[in-house]
């Protein structure tokens, strides 16, 4: 599996092609989210969604042979994208390379001029969601 | 006659579109490299050149409070500032200038009338009634005078195509109604109502009746004598004028009998410790500074729609909704939401699978602002099964060019998931 900065440097590769054009680069972001492994209709719950999104974003997680892998949905097409980004960076990783991961890629790519400032919100706290369960793990492990 | 026939072909020929557009400064940009198509109008329109410069010509020469000042810019502020009341009186066609009360915005003077009105007029037992395709403005504050004084709150349904049944309106009146509050044109489909007809079924049985006209006043002509309402509401944003300047209409005898909105200064006649007494109308409503500036330039907003002409403009945003609505229709997994014989131009709808989110973001790629989600409407949007919905509003100077392009891009996006 390539490191967290290999998967970054390439997404920042990708992304450079695109170039200035807007709708190019949102119909490319939801082209990756129409790409996410499909996610259980039953795990769509209350619980399951993120807070402080503006869309409905649900992120479920489990631990296998020591690493954290992450399953999300969301009910806008871009933000499905969006996620999709964090997914393909931190999933299937140790709980400690996710607590220490530094996602540059995101302002590398200009996100928050594609976003705008209310989805920039939501994105980072689907991060923190994704540290959170990493802290989770961790303390567990550490225990 | 000559004359009169020339005046009449004046009033009858083709807004002359480039002209008003070159009245708009904020029109004249690129967004995301192409030039901004601006649909969001039902939300807040543009402002044209006059209005900016009349703001800026008050704060570079009359700035002043008004209404008490002994000096002369006081009072030239405050002419001005009546001037704007007077206006709008011709505007809506009030009986007096007295009977327009300047507030904050729509949603502050239907509050003004729940808090005053509603508290002395509507006890336990009383019934209000809203319809379904209320913005939450023209319902939150009936709810929360409803819960506190035990009364109850009565919906006008909607029907498929987003016109209310006025069979069952007829129904829910009764002596018990002691007020109905209903949009003159849906912000969220673009419906004209029939208030004409509801105010004299209201009226009948004794009720008092509230027009909230945020999405009618730029749009259809406003007499509020020949509709006889109790009251009108509106903002100033929404035509063209400043932001944070709203209308109360009230009848005189009613606006007399309510009692003070906020307390402070202006709104008095005397003040003790013993007792105060209140200040006439309109000023007993007014309370405080009131936003000088804002209303003054709303003035040259009013000019400028009086200088089109309200049918003018009218023509040219039916034109524009037309063009459209046939366009887009061809569309596959284009879905109209409101689909009323009578319209203001708002073009409200879904892609089959596509969040609403979603396609506004692809069309601000391509420049083109459109407003997205349940436009504060829940319930509506609950009665239409939906989450939210797509609203295109056209203003008068908006372009046939600038709706081709938005079925363009609209014919891209859909066919992504169609």
């Amino acid at each position: 599996m390539p490191s967290i900065e290999a998967v970054q440097k390439d997404i920042i590769d990708e992304f450079e092609i695109l170039g200035d054009d807007k709708e190019s680069t949102i119909f490319y972001i939801m082209e990756l989210g129409d790409k996410l492994p499909a996610f259980p209709e039953a795990e769509k719950t209350e619980e399951n969604i993120i807070k402080g999104c503006q869309s409905k974003v649900w992120l479920t997680t489990d631990l296998r042979d020591g690493q954290v892998y992450f399953l999300a949905d969301s009910n806008t097409d871009i933000t499905k994208g969006l996620i999709s980004l964090l997914i393909r960076v931190l999933s299937g990783r140790k709980a400690k390379e996710i607590l220490d991961a530094d996602l540059y890629f995101i302002e590398k790519i200009g996100m928050g001029n594609i976003i705008g400032s209310q989805r920039s919100n939501g994105l980072a706290a689907m991060i923190k969601q994704m540290k959170l369960f990493a802290l989770a793990y961790q303390s567990k492990i550490d225990a | 006659m000559q004359d009169l026939a020339d005046i009449t072909d004046q009033k009858r020929k083709e807004l002359d579109l480039a002209q008003i557009r070159r009245k708009f400064p904020v029109l004249d940009q690129k967004v995301n490299g192409k030039p901004l198509a601006y649909f969001d109008n039902a939300a807040t329109t543009q402002k044209p050149d006059q209005v900016i410069e009349a703001l800026k010509h008050y704060y570079e020469n009359d700035n002043s409070n008004i209404h008490r000042g002994a000096h002369t810019l006081a009072s030239r502020a405050t002419e001005r500032f009546e001037k704007t009341r007077n206006s709008l009186k011709s505007f809506i066609n009030a009986p007096s200038a007295e009977e327009v009360i300047f507030t904050k915005g729509t949603t502050d003077s239907i509050n003004l009338v729940a808090s005053t009105f509603g508290k002395k007029f509507i006890k336990a037992g009383d019934e209000v009634i809203i319809s379904t395709m209320e913005h939450h403005s023209n319902i939150v504050p009936w709810q929360m005078l409803c819960e506190e004084n035990d009364a109850h709150l009565k919906i006008i349904p909607v029907s498929d195509s987003g016109e209310l049944d006025l069979q069952a309106y007829k129904q829910l009146l009764s002596a018990k109604t002691r007020l109905v509050a209903v949009v003159h044109a849906s912000n969220a489909l673009g419906t004209i109502n029939p208030v004409k007809t509801m105010i004299d079924l209201a009226h009948e049985q004794g009720a008092k009746f509230l027009v909230d006209g945020a999405q009618s006043a730029a749009h259809l002509n406003v007499d509020v004598q020949e509709l006889d309402c109790d009251f009108f509401a509106f903002s100033a944003h929404k035509m063209y004028g400043p932001t944070g300047v709203g209308v109360l209409y009230g009848k005189r005898e009613l606006l007399e009998w309510m009692p003070p909105y906020q307390g402070g200064g202006e709104m008095i006649h005397e003040v003790t410790f013993a007792k105060t007494t209140y200040n006439e109308i309109p000023y007993k409503f007014e309370a405080g500074t009131p936003n000088i500036a804002d209303v003054i330039a709303f003035d040259a907003a009013l000019a400028f729609i009086n200088d089109l002409g309200k049918d003018a403009i009218r023509n040219q945003e039916t034109k524009l909704l037309n063009h459209a609505f046939d366009s887009c229709a061809a569309i596959k997994g284009f879905v109209p939401v409101g689909t009323a014989r009578d319209k203001v131009s708002v073009l409200s709808f879904t892609i089959n699978n596509m969040h609403s989110f979603d396609v506004g973001m692809m069309l601000d790629a391509s420049g083109i602002a459109v407003r997205t989600g349940h436009h504060c409407t829940q319930p509506l949007m609950n009665r239409f099964g939906i989450e939210g919905t797509v609203r295109a509003s056209f203003a008068v100077y908006n372009t046939i060019e600038e709706i081709d392009r938005l079925y363009e891009s609209l014919a891209r996006i859909a066919k992504r998931k169609n």
